[in-house]
Order: C-alpha cells, then structure tokens, then sequence
C-alpha cells in the first residue's frame, strides 16, 4: 500500500517556524483520496458523484509519489561524557554529555548522567557539535568521476524546467557522500544546476549510504524549487539566441512562468468548485512544470535561488511580491551584505561562502566578512559548498568567516558561526525543528571532533546520523565505500 | 614606515612609490621564527633587515643602530608564503570576461613559446588579497588553452616567478620553467589517446634537438618539417638541454611512470604537477629526485585519472624524500592563500615544518629561486610575515607583511568593500 505523505501541512508549519517574514498562503484542504481504477464501460460518467481522475491526473492526489524509504542506521542508547558541546544558539559548555536514544537527542548538558545500559564514549574533551548540513551540493547529479556519461545537474535545454526533479538524477554512488561525511556532513540539499530559470525541484538528503535515492530522502523535508539570476542563464541560452540574453530577459522570463502558473492554478480551482457543486467540468490537463510552480505559489515548495548581486536579489523579492510568493534563500548570494537589513525583513536566508569570490562579473564583490555582517544586521546567515571538496571542509570555511569577522569587530562568537553551518542551513531548508542543534527531541545528527571544529587539523572522529554510527576515522567497519571504489587497485585511503 | 606613508600617500592621490625607495632598516624582534632555512625554528629572537634584504636571523642578532623595531610580541614570523601555479596578475575574471584571461593560448603557432611574463598586471585587485593571505611570492604558470586549432599544442607556455609588492616590475625570475599537460587533457590535444601523447612528445623533443643542431639550414630552409613553429622550438632549447625545468601535469600512476622513464632517457629537469596517484611510487620518485607540486585538497576519484587520489598524498610523498610543494588554486576559487591547504595535509599526516615548508621554501627550490626566496636566511629578500597566531590555522591572520623589505598595506579592495557597507551613514555608500 503506497504511504500518502500530507506534505502541504508539514512544509507549510516548518515553513514557518524558519522565520516567515511575510505571511504564508494557507495550505490548501486537500484529501488525499486512494486512486481507484476508473470503471471502463459504455456511456458518460456521471458528473453529479465525486469523480476521481485516472492515477496521476489529479495533482493533489499522491502529492508524493516518489516517497522516503530512509530507515536510520541501527543504533543503541549512547552517551558521549567529558565532551564540550559547541551547538547554535546556546552558550558552549565546556565539560558535558549527550545522550541519543531512539535516533533523537534525549539529553543534552552539563549535567547528564548517562541511562542505565548505554553505551559510554569518553570524548576525553574533544568537541561535539551537530551534524554539518550542506544546503547547496551537486553530489550525486555532478559526482565523481565528473564523466560526460553522469552530468546530470542542468537540464540545459529549456530556460524553465521547474518540472524536472533533482532526486531523479542523483547517483547514490557518488564517492563524494562518503567524503563528505568524513568531513562531518550529516544532511545536504542537492540542487539542480543554475543555467535555467528555473532549474527544477532540489531535494534534501541524510547523507547515508544507499543503494536508491529514495532511501537517503530527508523524511518530511518539503520540496524547493531551484531558480537562477544572472549570468548563466542569459550566456546559456543566449548563447544558443534565444531568450533569455540579457537580465532584463530573465525577468520577463520569471514573470511569464508565475502567470502561467497562477493561471493554472485558477483553472484547478474552478474545476475544483464545479466538481463540488456537481457541475460537470473538465480537468485541466496536468502539467508538472506548472505543479512545481503552483506548489510554491501555495507555500508548499520554498524558493532557493541562485543570486549573487545586491540589485538583482531586490528585484527578484518584488517579483515574489508581485506574484505572491516566499523567497526561502538566496544562494551565493556575494552581494548579501550590501541589503542585509532587507533580507532581514523579509525573512531570506542567505546560502553564501567565506573564500570563494570573483570567478564572474556578479561574484566580483564578494567579501570574507558576508556571513559576519548578516548575522549582525539579524538576517540567516549560512555558508554552503557547491563543491565536492569544499562540502569535505565547512569547519574550516566557517571558522575563516568568523575569523574575518572578528578582525572586522564584529564580535562574532563560536555558538554563531557552527550555526552558519548547522542551524541557519537547516532554516534555509525548513528543517530546523528536526535538526540542525543538539536539542532534546531533535534528530541525533551529532559530529565527534578530533580537535576544536575551527581549526585545520580538526577531522571528525566520529558522525552519527538519526543515533546510528555513520562514520567512525578510526574503523574501516564505519567507512561506508561506493561501490564504484570496489576493486579499484589504486584507492588511496579513507580520503 | 609605509604604516605612517600611505595615507599621506593617499591623500596626495598618489601611487605607491617603486618598493625600493621605501627599504629600510628594521628588525623584528620577540619573534618565534620558523626560518625554513639552516637557523631552524627560534622560540624567541630577532630577524635584522636591511636594503631589502635580509641581514641577520638569530636569537640574539645584533640590532643595528637607527633600526626601526617591529615587536611581534612572541608572534609566530615565517617567510612570506610563495604561491605556486596560480595565474594570479593574468587573469582578473575567469569566466564571462574572457579579454582578461591572458594565461592561456589558442594561437596555432605559439604553444611552448607562450610566456606568462608579458601579461603580468601589478595593478590587478587580486594581488593585495593575496598579500593579505600571506603571500609575497607567486609562481604564475600558464594553463592550456581547451580551444587549441593544431592537435601538438601540448605546452602551456613558460612560468615566471613575481613578487606581491608594489610597483610597476613585479617580475622576479623569467623563463622559469615550461609547463606541459599530459594525463586526459593532453591526450584531447594529441588526438584522443594518452599513447599518442607519448609519442608526440618524444618527436617533438627529437624536432628540438634537430633544430639546434641545423640551425643554419632552418633559416635557409634545407632542414626537414618540424611539429613546432621556430618560436616553440627556440623556446624549448634549455628544456632539452636540461637547463630550464619542465612541469608535466599528470595524474595516473602509471603515465607517471612513463614520464620518469622519458625524463630520464632523454635528460630532462621535470617536476610532476597534480600527480594524485604519485604516492603510490613514491620511492621510485623520490629515487628520480624528481620533485612534485600536488593540490592540497584533491581527494576525490574526479577522473579515471585520479582513482586513487587521497589527501595523504603529500605526507606519504614527503616521508618517502620527495620534494613536494603544495600547489594555491586560483584565487577565485576559493585560493586566497595555500597555507589552508597546508594546514590540511598535516590533518592527514604531514609534519607541521614540511607542511610549512611546502608552501615556501620547497616551491622556491621547485622553481630555481631559492637563492633569494622562500626562507629567513641572510642575503635573501625580506619577504617576511608576522602571524597572529599559527599560519596554517583559519583563525590566524597576518599581522604585519613585508616585501623587498618594504611594509605592505595591511589594505585591499574586499575591505573597501566591508568597510563601506559595515559602516553606513546618511549619504549612498557610493559617498563613502
């Protein structure tokens, strides 16, 4: 029996517990109906009954058809004693414990005295903090080997293909999850790339290993939508002379698709109302491009936009004005220090990097310091990878944002910048009431550290996902391998 | 002191004086020095410059009457790092503002002969962010071009050696060396199969050493057709002969095999550049006394050429004796500076000194500049930084740089940027 997941409440309520800044559209009342066979005979169907389109017709019907099968790893009731707790929006405690029990934190403190049975780890004080979680990484649809045969990430072929899904081209295999969870990465949204418009559905990952993608799915995470500003749409296709070439193309390209999509919706609506008044009436045709569309439009899937210049993230926030939508994040997102104070009201993350700079026109003005002033102006603030190597490396990245930070006077302190890469990346995504802290209740997404996470020599001894050991530095039995590496002569090492 | 100079400077609406003019006698004292030379590391002591050089390290060198004293207050001193294989000054913006991409070539007639030197910019923004990362010394190799007409344009072009100070001459060495790419790049270039860039390159070598020997007859135009234009061919002579080092960009353990066979046979000075797999033949390396410039991050199976890339690399490389030097990405990806990268490989291994060494002095032995960069000796230029605390850690900072002996602006154009947005006032940030 497929699960019917009512994705529409639990996006919306997660949503919002990110910090909706502008009021959300309320959920539609959707019933999720068993689709049943549709009688094959002779004659109209009476159109007076509540009439149940043929499977797949009715987009409001399995609004997720391609479910979680994420199970966490096997796990025991364990307590990391003499550790120091480094987590987001708490002081850092200097000698504490962490109990994880059933795959959730069910303790956290100074004072926590390990349940009867447990597992013990002596953290000999060594550092913990919660599982880094990654909110832009082409893992799995860009993986390596970074082959002709597995470039996977932009649907090049169309300035809008919102109906495209990222999860529908990740390769579970990709060598570069396991590096990644070496360096402490518990959670990843992988995102389409950003030649389009709009690039298609992102979708969020535990970073297990798995054999399907279906099995790595964040269970309950709602969906995003990818869009892009800028440069690389308009080389893309007007390069191939065609529309978008220029900026101004690419806003009369975003306004085009909302109209389409609010059309759209209209449409459903009014077969909607006929049907429950028992008028005959004809479904639209469903169209999965508009689907997407539509799903932002009823906040049901967030926005995560590539936008690096100031000037362009202040149009594309009134065009989601115009059109009645929420702007989740802005991602690179160089020029995000230069309207803090907007993105602050209105309650936009900013998914961005401490080095990474300059390789175009609109990254040309990105600074170290980004992250540091956002969090000061009290806008989110979060760093993110695009990169195989970099996502390996986010302590690092954060503690050189802080650093430039501090040299700034910005008085930025440590709780601060681990949730640059935590907590705020979790808000980005709409996850942050499951993960992204070490809270009581929250998912045991836990990192051991070798040493203080902001310094170079730091590796994670240990990473747990949902409780379950998923990484172990010092246990080959703990080091999960692609199968891609098997029986390969030359492999080097653990990383 | 320029701390004192520059914002007369500025006010005047002047450019910096030649780096020369601003040399003078200074010694940094209370300092613990990595030397990267035969002083070692000095918990305490005193680094004496003069001239722009260097002229005393030790813990208790002499302090020259009228010196001007700089205490580090037992803050860490290292020599300036070297940045090596950047195209740092030769390109401004990588991608979509290709008129300032002047580090490769597509020209049919100029491979080899294509020389870096000519497109240094000393007024690029990039390189004050880069003095700003510690770095006072670059290496600046040339890429090849992915839009090459003619299939044995498998050199790059030669390397040229700056430093990061100010002034119109950044260039301190050219002609440093000639880079070559082997591996899946050059066998594109040389028709699709790695066997065939062995082959070509092997010819090409022969066309060298023929052209030299009929030189007469080329101009007369009696000698046979070679694979290069007289350009390339004049520019590989000191190649062949040994004289000028050359970087083969290779990744597989064995096409790096087959490079050391061939720089052995036909007595070539080669470095290994990338090498992902060289761990896995260290010894034979090291026995080569070839040395390797290799990422610091690289550890992912990103080709069929790197399956057994690993972030040991270079401790396993370095334990074996093999000069490695740890290569600085661009700068607009993500290489302010490599002292990160450095700080990375003793993660995984590698000793903090030949960490640190990888990043200064070894690159400058790599390289033929040894003899005036990359360690605290004296005679040697003072290219020097004062840390606030350990240089390969992220937290840490340069508090003080030197160059040539002159204090460099501790300024560039990303803290423009945040001070003018950190700080607003009633008037449009274009105002301040």
């Amino acid at each position: 029996m497929r699960r019917f997941v009512l994705l529409v409440v639990s996006a919306t309520a997660i949503a919002c517990a990110a910090g909706c800044a502008t009021q959300m559209p309320a959920p539609p009342k959707t019933q999720a109906v068993n689709p049943k066979p549709v009688a094959a005979g002779p004659g109209p169907e009476k159109t007076t009954e509540a009439k149940v389109l043929p499977p797949g017709l009715d987009p409001s019907v399995n609004p997720d058809p391609y479910p979680s099968t994420y199970r966490p790893l096997p796990s025991a009731t364990t307590a990391i004693v003499n550790a120091r707790i480094l987590s987001p929006g708490a002081p850092e405690i200097r000698q504490g414990g962490l109990v994880m029990n059933g795959g959730k934190i069910a303790a956290v403190g100074a004072d926590v005295k390990p349940p009867p049975g447990a597992t013990i780890i002596d953290a000999h004080g060594r550092v913990l903090t919660p599982g880094i979680i990654d909110p832009h990484s082409h893992l799995g649809v860009y993986p390596s080997p970074g082959v002709e045969a597995m470039s996977d990430g932009n649907e090049a072929t169309d300035p809008n293909t919102a109906q495209v899904w990222s999860e529908h081209s990740v390769w579970p295999q990709d060598p570069g999850f396991a590096h990644a969870l070496a360096g402490g990465v518990t959670t990843l949204e992988i995102l389409p790339g950003s030649a389009n418009l709009f690039g298609g559905r992102s979708v969020v990952l535990k970073n297990v290993a798995a054999t399907t993608v279906q099995a790595m799915k964040f269970p309950g995470a709602p969906y995003d939508l990818k869009m892009a500003c800028g440069e690389n749409p308009k080389r893309v296709y007007g390069g191939k002379g065609r529309a978008p070439s220029t900026n101004m193309g690419n806003v009369a390209g975003y306004r085009a698709a909302w109209i389409a999509a609010r059309d759209y919706q209209r449409k459903w609506d009014d077969y909607r109302a006929k049907v429950a008044k028992g008028e005959k009436a004809d479904a639209p045709l469903r169209n999965l491009q508009l689907d997407t569309l539509s799903g932002v439009l009823r906040g049901e899937i967030r926005i995560q936009n590539h936008c690096y210049r100031a000037d362009e993230m202040a149009q594309m926030i009134d065009i989601s004005h115009e059109f009645g939508f929420h702007i989740a994040a802005f991602h690179h997102a160089s020029e995000s220090y230069k309207i803090a104070d907007l993105l602050r009201r209105e309650g936009i993350c900013s998914v961005t990097w401490a080095e990474w700079w300059g390789f175009k026109m609109e990254s040309f003005d990105g600074i170290e310091e980004n992250v540091a002033m956002l969090q000061r102006a009290g806008a989110c603030a979060t760093l993110s990878s695009d990169d195989e190597n970099l996502v390996q490396h986010l302590n690092v990245e954060a503690a050189l944002a802080m650093a430039a930070g501090n040299r700034a006077g910005l008085n930025i302190t440590r709780p601060e910048a681990i949730g640059w890469i935590t907590l705020n990346p979790a808000k980005a995504l709409g996850i942050d009431a499951k993960t992204g802290s070490l809270e009581v209740g929250k998912m045991a997404d836990v990192v051991l550290w070798s040493a203080d996470p902001f310094s170079v020599y730091a590796i994670p001894d240990q990473v747990y996902i949902d409780g379950g050991l998923a990484w172990d530095a010092h246990d080959p039995a703990y080091q999960p391998k692609s199968d891609f590496m098997l029986g390969q002569p030359a492999v080097g090492g653990q990383r | 002191m320029a701390r004192l100079l520059a914002p007369v400077l500025v006010m005047l609406g002047l450019a910096a004086p030649p780096a020369i003019a601003l040399a003078e006698t200074v010694a940094i004292t209370n300092a613990h020095i990595y030397s990267m030379g035969p002083s070692g590391e000095i918990a305490s002591g005193v680094v004496v410059v003069s001239g722009g050089r260097i002229t005393a390290v030790g813990a208790s060198a002499r302090i020259p009457d009228g010196a001007r004293i700089i205490d580090a207050h037992g803050d860490v001193v290292t020599p300036g790092l070297v940045a090596t294989n950047t195209p740092l000054s030769t390109v401004e913006i990588a991608e979509g503002v290709e008129e300032t991409n002047d580090n490769a070539t597509a020209s049919g007639v100029i491979s080899a002969a294509f020389d870096v030197q000519y497109a240094v910019n000393p007024n690029s923004v990039l390189i004050p962010i880069a003095r700003l990362g510690g770095v006072t010394d670059a290496v600046i190799t040339p890429t090849l071009s992915g839009r090459h007409e003619r299939k044995n344009m498998i050199f790059a072009g030669q390397a040229a050696v700056i430093h990061l100070g100010q002034g119109p001459d950044l260039l301190e060495k050219t002609h440093a060396g000639m880079v070559l790419v082997m591996g899946e790049d050059g066998a594109r270039i040389a028709g699709g199969s790695r066997a065939a860039e062995f082959v070509l390159l092997a010819g090409l070598v022969e066309d060298v050493r023929a052209y030299v020997h009929n030189l007469a007859n080329y101009d007369l135009g009696h000698s046979r057709a070679y694979g290069l234009s007289r350009q390339d061919l004049e520019a590989l002579i000191p190649v062949v002969e040994g004289r000028e080092p050359l970087m083969i960009s290779v990744h597989r353990a064995a096409d790096i095999r087959q490079v050391l066979r061939l720089a052995k046979d036909q007595k070539l000075k080669i470095i290994l550049e990338g090498a992902e797999e060289a761990w896995s033949l260290a010894p034979e390396i090291a026995a080569a006394q070839v040395p390797v410039l290799l990422s610091g991050y690289a550890d992912l199976p990103q080709s069929f050429d790197m399956i057994g890339s690993t972030l040991e690399n270079a401790a396993r490389l370095n334990a074996a004796g093999v000069l490695i030097g740890i290569e600085n990405p661009p700068i607009y990806e993500g290489g302010r500076t490599p002292r990160i990268d450095a700080g990375r490989a003793v993660a995984h291994g590698l000793p903090f000194a030949a960490a640190l060494a990888s990043i200064t002095i070894n690159p400058a032995r790599i390289w033929g500049v040894a003899d005036r960069i990359g360690s605290l000796e004296p005679g040697k230029d003072a290219d020097i930084v004062i840390w606030s605390g350990d240089p390969l850690e992220p937290m840490s900072a340069p508090t003080a740089i030197m160059i040539k002996g002159v204090e460099q602006p501790l300024r560039s154009r990303d803290l423009d940027l945040r001070d003018r947005y950190l700080h607003p006032t009633d008037l449009p940030p274009a105002y301040h």
